[in-house]
């Protein structure tokens, strides 16, 4: 088991070794540095000081090491347009995201695995098959026309919910969150239910494709055979052996939920970091790009390590394959 | 088959798809879709009631106006027109084409690629197999979204970056599924005669192993276009994807995007429904191929 992890681990900074290289390669040799580095406004004279004092006269290996080293001590160069450590920039911003990813992800559990269970249980009802042909638009539909289509219901035509921005927010532990007000919830169930939608779909599919597998099941046979309440069969006996791939499901799906909030701010104009990616993308303010890019990989290899262990917390099948 | 059974015309492997694929309605009515939009993408200079990027036949007191109204010289605009003046309708056509265009394309590039790469791995085994798959896993470890958002924050937006960014998105999903393919039929007896003939590699490849393992590509074929027109417009809608000179139906939607909260609608809407009528009908008709081509659901 623990050479296992150690394995794992291995490889995990492997690949963000790998990617720190693509990105470098990416800003570096595809891009021009001079131009991403150094702020468009300076002269020539400023250009040539500044192309040595960023090292740009150096080998390629070595500014790579360069770059490397900084990386690993946090600093990723500073943003031109807010003039402040890139770094610093998406971490004053990642609460938002992560507010917003988290309630999307719960979301899709709270509303994912009931549907998913009824459709599973009663897969020739009417509500189960409409269940399952409404799942699919939660795969197919492009999420910023939903998100606008949203808007444009809720916000626009009813009036009941805000359309845009992060409302009122509460500080706890130093940070602004919009989960603690009334008007901050308001503000976020479009984007999280927008989020959502793509996880709720495949939470459900999964949930029903899970059910179906083990009703038919010896031990569910013998769980009803003892006498137990059907209530109990159905979500002590059988929820354990479908939540495995759920959870390993989802926790692969928070990184592209994260991800994929680029989008979702984009629309809600929420304040995240993916917003400020897109902002930045558009002034090239390359050193944010740098920052986001390394950041966002870290973060997935991170829970893909996570969703592993857990894997083997929750399945004892892979904890003995692993030891053999 | 088809040449040695004269009598059994009835049961041509063609007819019989054709068949099959007819049993299902809504799949029938997504390809009549797919067809109409295509052609409408085709056919967008000789069709649209006015060329939206010809700025001589552009009026801008005829912007905004709602679907149904008429322009100053007695043109109707029947989903009404964008800030520029500009037919609606006219600018959805010939946002099809740019939507499709790049969809299509780097479906068809993706496909090569993948596919190429999916039949040497099952075939070489090997080095070269762990290499690829290695490489496709890490791949499919990112979200597209990431991806393409990555490699369009290096190279800048443009039709062709936005391309190359969809292939590199997809190719993987391609390498894996003919890998998985090939891996089934590089153990048939044809393929050993086809060795055993000491044909080259490529031609083995290519003729052989490549036209048995087509059913499952296509299938992921038609939903990889479906997923890439999403991805496009989702990229233009951010304003990473297409030049506003070049605007596909993501980058229509999002120009209506400001006027949307002032209650005109139709800028952002008709380009939406048109996205999503054709995603939808792409869906259907590869649902339907899949069940058709499907060996294990074979009656």
């Amino acid at each position: 088991m623990t050479t296992w992890i150690f394995r794992r681990l291995i490889q995990a900074i492997f690949v963000v070794l790998a990617m720190t290289v693509i990105v470098f390669i990416g800003v570096n040799v595809i891009g021009d540095p001079v131009e991403i580095l150094i702020s468009p406004q300076a002269d020539q004279a400023e250009r040539a000081r500044a192309v040595i004092a960023l090292g740009l006269d150096r080998p390629l290996w070595e500014q790579y090491g360069r770059f490397l080293w900084n990386a690993v001590q946090g600093d990723l160069g500073k943003s031109f347009v807010f003039n402040e450590p890139a770094l610093r920039l998406i971490a004053q911003r990642m609460p938002a995201t992560m507010e917003l990813a988290v309630t999307a992800v719960l979301l899709s559990i709270v509303l994912g695995i009931p549907l998913g269970l009824y459709a599973g249980l009663r897969p020739n009802s009417f509500a189960g098959r409409s269940i399952m042909a409404g799942s699919i638009f939660g795969f197919s539909l492009p999420s910023f026309w939903v998100g606008l289509m949203l808007i444009m219901v809720f916000a626009v035509q009813l009036g009941w919910l805000p359309s845009t921005g992060r409302g009122q927010t509460a500080t706890l532990f130093g940070v602004q969150w919009s989960f603690l007000t009334r008007d901050g919830l308001a503000h976020m169930l479009m984007p999280a239910l927008n989020l959502s939608l793509g996880n709720i779909a495949l939470v459900l599919r999964l949930t029903r494709a899970g059910a179906r597998e083990n009703m038919p099941m010896d031990y569910v046979k013998f769980a009803r055979a003892k006498g137990l309440s059907p209530v109990r069969v159905v979500f002590v006996h059988v929820m354990k052996n479908i939540t495995i791939p759920i959870v390993t499901v989802i926790g692969l799906e928070f990184g592209s939920t994260v991800a994929f909030a680029v989008v979702t701010e984009s629309v809600f104009a929420w304040p995240g970091m993916g917003k400020l990616i897109i902002d930045s993308i558009n002034v090239l303010d390359r050193p944010v790009i740098v920052a986001y890019l390394m950041m966002i990989v870290f973060l997935f290899i991170t829970i893909n390590l996570l969703v592993d262990l857990l894997y083997t917390v929750l399945d004892p099948r892979v904890r003995l394959e692993s030891r053999e | 088959m088809s040449t040695t059974a004269g009598i059994a015309r009835e049961e041509t492997p063609f007819r019989r798809f054709t068949s099959e694929f007819a049993e299902s309605p809504l799949a029938v009515l997504g390809l009549v879709i797919v067809v109409i939009v295509a052609v409408l993408a085709l056919a967008a200079p000789f069709i649209t009631p006015q060329n939206p990027y010809d700025l001589a036949q552009l009026d801008i007191m005829d912007g905004r106006l709602a679907p149904g109204s008429k322009s100053m010289d007695g043109l109707v605009f029947w989903l009404g027109t964008d800030d520029q003046g500009r037919d609606m309708l006219s600018g959805i056509i010939y946002g099809l084409r740019i939507s499709l265009g790049v969809g299509v394309g780097s479906a068809i590039i993706a496909g090569v690629i993948g596919s190429a790469l999916g039949l040497a791995a099952a075939y070489f085994g090997g080095k070269v197999e762990t290499a690829i798959m290695r490489l496709v896993d890490l791949q499919l470890s990112f979200p597209a979204i990431l991806v393409a958002l990555m490699i369009l924050a290096v190279l800048g937006k443009g039709v062709l970056n936005v391309m190359l960014a969809l292939v590199l998105v997809e190719w993987a999903r391609y390498a894996r599924t003919a890998r998985g393919a090939a891996l089934v039929e590089r153990r048939r007896e044809y393929i050993e005669a086809a060795e055993c003939l000491a044909l080259p590699r490529w031609r083995l490849l290519a003729f052989h192993l490549l036209p048995n393992c087509m059913p499952p590509l296509i299938v992921i074929g038609t939903i990889q276009i479906a997923r890439a027109i999403t991805l496009e417009a989702t990229l233009s809608f951010l304003g990473l994807g297409v030049p506003i000179t070049e605007p596909s139906l993501g980058l229509l939607i999002a120009n209506g995007y400001q006027y949307m909260l002032s209650g005109k609608y139709w800028i952002s809407f008709y380009p939406g429904i048109a996205l999503l009528v054709t995603i939808i009908a792409i869906n259907l008709v590869g649902d339907q191929l899949r069940d058709v081509l499907n060996p294990r659901l074979k009656r």
